[in-house]
């Protein structure tokens, strides 16, 4: 980690890293997008709807894993003060925004026919849904603190609060009697209650998105540089001036 | 030393109008009637969960005041030289700022109960869960006050800070059945102890 504490460093290795995290990406979502609308056969019970569940869950685990990563890069800034850090953090929220309201509009979109409504007060909805408050709540947080010329150190604090919520939304389906479906896929355990005939586009399409997630970070981060950088030259040239 | 911090906090409180957050609570509670109509009936029903949310937005209203001053003025960083820890400073705050607010907000209810026809079994449901609930509510306004000290538009970014934390809060206080009481007992140990670490932490970065 101490490695890429200079950005030029990180920059040599973030440049072909987006690429290859971006084309990747894409190379892992074609297949599993195409099998799971095209050749596994509709689920016995949901039809031709279950098929939103290629891009529900992988939605949901980056939701979730956006805000770890963004209260891991918190934590490294506030203990070792890491320079990339915030700029870490501040890239990885509108990304996991992004998939967080990714999530909750897809299983917005499968509960219509498969609950017979838009949208239900459960646990797990609500979670999320608070989930994705505290993403722009973060962003509208770190944009203050760095107009104010701060570190972000503020903005730290509330990400490494905030992961209160997923231990939350984790265990919601298990603490509350929801509608939201119970767990299926465990990782700890390796175990999987879905029909395999149905599950193995999930592992394409959930490793695309994270390969594309990763990337967009990147991107957000190098243009954060970038910006730091041309701030840097304008200041540099209107001093040269005077 | 802390009963010092402590009477100056609650002293401020009361000073700055502590009875502002109450009156806007009061407002709130008048303000229903008016958006779903004066049916008995469904004013009972939506009584209590409406002055919870009236509460929630009650708490805030004295974000503003309650840390950037004396940060601006330097009493924090006084009272960090002198050797109090933030912690303390930060406990100070959200126990003074609770004697400014809780009490106040309780003896408000039974002026709203009455605008909301909800008096009776809905008044001792609020009652007890708001007396259990402002201490966290109090905390979690001291501590989103302390993030945003001295940001431009503090006051919009509170509310978008504040709120979603307050949910689980709202969620168990003003749910029915006895265990929704112990649920909300937890979440607001929790919120108490998570927003007095925050606050201080807080305090930390913003002293830098």
């Amino acid at each position: 980690m101490h490695r890429f504490a200079n950005p030029t460093r990180f920059l040599k290795f973030a440049r072909p890293a987006t690429w290859v995290c971006l084309s990747l990406g894409l190379l892992l979502l074609v297949p599993g997008i195409y099998g799971g609308l095209f050749i596994t056969p509709p689920d016995y019970l949901q039809g031709d709807s279950a098929r939103i569940l290629y891009v529900h869950v992988p939605a949901a685990w980056l939701g979730m894993a956006g805000w770890s990563g963004l209260a891991a890069a918190s934590i490294a800034q506030i203990v070792w003060r890491h320079p990339l850090a915030f700029v870490a953090a501040q890239a990885t929220a509108p990304v996991g925004a992004v998939f967080a309201a990714l999530c909750l509009a897809t299983g917005s979109i499968w509960g219509r026919p498969t609950w017979g409504t838009w949208w239900e007060w459960d646990g797990r909805l609500t979670s999320m849904l608070i989930l994705f408050f505290l993403y722009l709540a973060y962003i509208a947080l770190a944009d203050a603190d760095r107009e104010r010329g701060g570190e972000g150190r503020i903005a730290a604090i509330f990400g490494i609060a905030g992961t209160a919520i997923l231990p939350v939304i984790h265990y919601s389906v298990l603490w509350w009697n929801t509608l939201h479906q119970g767990q299926s896929i465990s990782f700890v355990r390796g175990e999987s209650s879905i029909a395999e005939e149905l599950f193995w586009p999930l592992p394409l399409t959930a490793g695309g998105f994270t390969l594309l997630f990763a990337a967009a970070v990147l991107m957000f981060m190098r243009a954060e540089l970038a910006r730091g950088r041309v701030e840097a030259r304008l200041r540099r040239q209107a001093e040269g001036q005077r | 030393m802390m009963r010092l911090l402590l009477l100056r906090e609650a002293r401020r409180a009361w000073r700055a109008g502590a009875w502002l957050p109450i009156a806007f609570f009061l407002l709130v509670a008048a303000l229903i009637p008016f958006g779903v109509g004066p049916d008995p009936r469904v004013l009972e029903r939506i009584g209590v969960g409406v002055m919870w949310v009236a509460a929630v937005l009650a708490a805030l209203l004295p974000i503003e005041r309650l840390v950037e001053p004396d940060l601006a003025d330097g009493t924090i960083d006084q009272l960090v030289l002198r050797g109090v820890s933030e912690e303390w400073i930060a406990a100070s705050k959200i126990l003074g700022h609770w004697l400014g607010f809780g009490p106040m907000l309780l003896f408000a209810t039974f002026p709203a109960t009455i605008l909301l026809g909800s008096e009776g079994a809905g008044l001792e449901r609020l009652l007890v869960g708001l007396a259990i609930g402002t201490p966290a509510l109090a905390a979690l306004s001291v501590a989103v006050a302390a993030l945003t000290a001295g940001l431009s538009r503090a006051g919009a970014l509170a509310g978008l800070l504040l709120l979603p934390v307050a949910i689980p809060l709202l969620i168990f206080g003003a749910g029915e059945g006895p265990s929704a009481l112990k649920f909300e007992a937890a979440t607001a140990l929790a919120l108490l102890v998570g927003s007095l670490f925050v606050t201080a932490a807080a305090l930390r970065a913003a002293r830098r």
